[in-house]
């Protein structure tokens, strides 16, 4: 095994004497991220530029048998960047480039460590006929990573996750060598991720970094209309939610469905806002789309069960944001820094009993809560969101948001949902739940791909 | 430890601190630098909470970090959160503590035994900082204003280049001025920004005594820097007069007709200070005089006003120069973008700015294509050449 020194040295070597950190204090701050989970510092902080730098430095780390763990902005909160085993966290920001916009085909390749925030901006000022699905993480997370965890965005009612819209990658391999996934994998063209040929994308996302780190990826792009509204409705009955995120869908006039529910300000209190989103070029299309989606509720309106809210320009303006900030505010609601949710993939008929668990949980564990539900390609599933907000400097009350945390995953999980960017817990619980052969299909996945288990150790291990 | 330590733990590090309004690029000037999370603003928050929790201890390098922040209040610009408008303030705070306790980076030091020592942080004598004034009137009782010089444009060859052009032109206008000469100290704003609270104390209060026994009821300042403290400090230490910047007294003068430019033929992009722009919300008066001149086209830098990208050498760092020796130090990131504008002129309004950005414009091997000006020399030249 060589030295740390000698390893600092190789780094240094690799990537420059400006990108690579064994200090204290880089040490620190990459050993955590703003959830709940343990932290455990790496012993370097790597920032490659290129993807020959990348392969340089996993061949060292599979060489030395180093854990290496590539990271985004570390905004999965689930601790998912969190070197359990120590060794080289690879910060990817300085792989930055938006590469190439085919405008024709509908697709942008950028490189690993791409923000959202970057290609908003970008697609707005160079191909504003263009957009992609941006998630409601803050503007730093980046493309790829938010692919990886199988994140969820703007486009996730008409598309599907966020991951489904990938349409190429570009993959460095625990042992050093560099892949190509998709068309870009026999054409210069990157609009495909799988079809026709064997979709092996799937080999790397939803994995967290521990089959191979992705240093380009594509990613799908869609039409930006002119005009963008969004139609609030408010209703006291969880019962009916599920049957209104339905209705919904099935106009195929709605780009994004979202319903949040939280207890203060007390005139929230009871109520679940329901946010649909709709888009046009001309009046006539958005005031179309709006007739749809008002007949699909008139029922509801008719019975006095749903309720349309006028909203003036200043309550829209934060509902119209992309990313939305007033997520990110969640975690000052207890002027404490804090905020951390369970996300079970499930489907929407569990909303109701998912509101009652929630409210039930926070009572329990005098935490605050709220929650966000998703709407994912047409209904045939959602993100709801077990949000606990927390004071960082309250140990205590850390403490009771992690055992509400858990009870709300174990929950979800024993009501049939899929736990979202899980922690190495629910990591175990899940494959506790899986199907054993498809444990050993994993096994064998990652035992041929990292054969020394440097990547992100911890993560989706199969014992 | 203060008031900061029961709050700083808010911050979520979210990122959004990072960047400018529309995501286009990183506004961060340390984080642009350097990378890494720990010299972002979220960064340096958590490290100043594990700092006074004792979950690290003290080093060189934390207090690089700590003093890597130029204070231009970008973070604060950009932060959803409702501390947003703590931010600089709990930075400073923490550099107090450092101060405090003796625990700062060398080069930090030298600035304050300088400023300490000489009156300002260039270690120059106090008996030449009027050297640059070539016969300019000593303030007297019933001149209007006090013209304060600052310490970059007293011994700065680029600021007193600066100071120069204003005081030839307050002449041509026939506003009544004086300057202190040698009895001039140090304003302290970056004293203040560095958190040697006690020198700034004795600096206000010196400052602000003086100008009460001299009669001063209105001040213009050469430098950005100065009017911001002035204007939002000084006050609590007794100060009690109108204070300008000199874009401010220039702009009613151009659009009263008192001054008249010749005709100029140039391109000109300007670069907001961030003690002018974000800290006091003057972002018009210096474009008003730019847009005065005739035959002068102002561009835009994709990133202006209150998304402007630090020149980097606020909180001192004109001296300290903690984000230097980089092709990705701000001032040369920031020379590159108004190159781009397709600009020849890079015009400032500031001495720091004039000076960081003329020595990043020659680094980038610019210097033949983008003209570095202070807006009072470009406004003196074209008077002359009437």
């Amino acid at each position: 095994m060589t030295t740390t020194s000698a390893l600092y040295d190789s780094l240094v070597k690799i990537v420059g004497k400006d990108f690579v950190s064994d200090q204290k204090e880089e040490r620190y701050f990459y050993a955590r991220d703003g959830g709940l989970m343990p932290p455990h510092e790496p012993d370097f902080v790597v920032m490659p530029k290129t993807t020959e730098e990348v392969q340089e430095i996993v061949k060292l780390a599979n060489r030395e048998k180093v854990p290496i763990v590539p990271k985004g902005a570390g905004l999965a909160l689930t601790g998912l960047v969190i070197p359990q085993l120590g060794g080289i966290v690879l910060d990817m920001n300085r792989m930055d480039r938006i590469l190439e916009v085919n405008e024709k085909a509908g697709y942008v390749v950028v490189e690993g460590g791409t923000t959202h925030g970057a290609l908003k901006s970008y697609l707005q000022k160079h191909h504003p006929n263009l957009r992609h699905s941006i998630p409601d993480s803050p503007p730093i997370a980046t493309i790829v990573a938010n692919a990886v965890i199988h994140g969820q965005g703007r486009l996730s009612q008409q598309h599907g996750f966020n991951s489904d819209m990938v349409s190429s990658l570009e993959v460095v391999l625990p042992t050093g060598e560099l892949c190509r996934i998709g068309s870009c994998s026999v054409s210069s063209y990157w609009f495909s991720k799988g079809p026709p040929l064997p979709d092996l994308s799937g080999l790397f996302l939803g994995w967290f970094g521990t089959t191979g780190i992705i240093t380009k990826l594509g990613l799908k792009l869609y039409p930006c209309k002119k005009m963008r509204d969004v139609m609030l409705f408010l209703t006291d009955k969880a019962e009916l939610v599920p049957d209104i995120m339905l209705r919904l869908s099935h106009t195929e006039m709605v780009e994004d469905v979202v319903v949040s529910a939280q207890p203060l300000p007390l005139r929230f209190r009871g109520t679940f806002w329901i946010m649909a989103y709709i888009t046009g070029d001309s009046d006539e299309e958005l005031e179309f789309k709006r007739k749809m989606v008002w007949d699909a509720l008139w029922e509801y309106f008719e019975s006095r069960d749903v309720g349309l809210l006028s909203t003036s320009p200043e309550m829209k303006a934060p509902l119209m944001s992309m990313p939305s900030k007033d997520l990110t505010r969640f975690a000052d609601v207890s002027k404490g820094g804090g905020f951390q949710y369970a996300g079970p993939i499930t489907p929407i008929e569990k909303f109701p009993a998912f509101i009652r668990k929630l409210e039930e949980v926070a009572t329990k564990y005098n935490v605050f809560y709220a929650s966000t539900a998703r709407l994912i390609d047409a209904g045939h599933c959602m993100m709801f969101s077990f949000s606990f907000s927390f004071n960082r400097a309250n140990s205590d009350e850390m403490a009771r948001a992690k055992k509400a945390l858990d009870e709300c995953s174990k929950f979800a999980l024993e009501e049939g949902g899929v736990l979202w960017k899980a922690d190495i817990y629910e990591q175990r619980l899940l494959m506790d739940k899986m199907d054993p052969n498809t444990l050993v299909l994993m096994k064998k996945i990652k035992q041929l791909l990292d054969p020394n288990g440097i990547m992100n150790p911890g993560n989706w291990e199969v014992k | 430890m203060q008031k900061y330590v029961s709050q700083i733990h808010r911050c979520f590090r979210c990122g959004y601190c990072k960047f400018p309004t529309d995501y286009s690029s990183f506004n961060c000037p340390s984080y642009r630098r350097f990378r890494f999370d720990s010299y972002s603003t979220g960064g340096r928050l958590w490290l100043i909470y594990a700092w006074s929790k004792g979950e690290i201890e003290w080093s060189e390098h934390l207090a690089e970090i700590l003093y890597a922040c130029t204070t231009c209040k970008n973070c604060t610009e950009q932060c959803p959160m409702k501390f947003a408008p703590d931010i600089v303030d709990w930075i400073v705070e923490a550099r107090n503590d450092m101060v405090e306790k003796g625990k700062i980076p060398p080069r930090v030091a030298r600035f304050f035994e300088a400023v300490y020592g000489y009156g300002n942080p260039f270690k120059q004598l106090r008996s030449a900082r009027a050297a640059w004034a070539n016969g300019t009137k000593r303030y007297a009782s019933g001149d209007e204003y006090l013209l304060y010089v600052g310490c970059l444009g007293s011994y700065d060859e680029n600021g007193q280049k600066m100071a120069r052009s204003l005081v030839d032109i307050l002449n041509a206008s026939g506003i009544s001025f004086g300057i202190l000469g040698e009895e001039e100290d140090c304003c302290g704003n970056e004293i203040y920004m560095l958190g040697e609270a006690g020198l700034f104390q004795n600096l206000a209060e010196k400052n602000s005594q003086k100008f009460k026994e001299l009669g001063v009821s209105k001040v213009v300042t050469l430098c950005p820097h100065g009017y911001n403290t002035m204007k939002n400090n000084y006050p609590a230490s007794g100060g009690n007069f109108e204070v300008y910047h000199y874009t401010q007294i220039l702009s009613d003068l151009i659009q009263k007709n008192k001054i008249k430019p010749s005709r100029a033929k140039a391109k000109v992009t300007y670069q907001d200070s961030c003690f002018l722009g974000r800290y006091n919300n003057i972002y018009d008066e210096p474009r008003q005089i730019l847009q005065g001149i005739p035959g002068i086209e102002l561009v835009e830098m994709e990133r202006n006003r209150k998304d402007a990208f630090c020149c980097g050498g606020g909180s001192g760092n004109f001296v300290t120069d903690l984000l230097a020796g980089s092709v990705d130090s701000p001032a040369r990131i920031r020379a590159r973008e108004a190159y781009e504008t397709g600009a020849d002129t890079l015009a400032v309004a500031c001495p720091s700015c004039l000076t960081m950005l003329t020595d990043a414009a020659k680094a980038e091997d610019l210097d033949d294509k983008l003209v570095v000006k202070d807006i009072s020399q470009i406004l003196k030249e074209l008077l002359s050449a009437r």
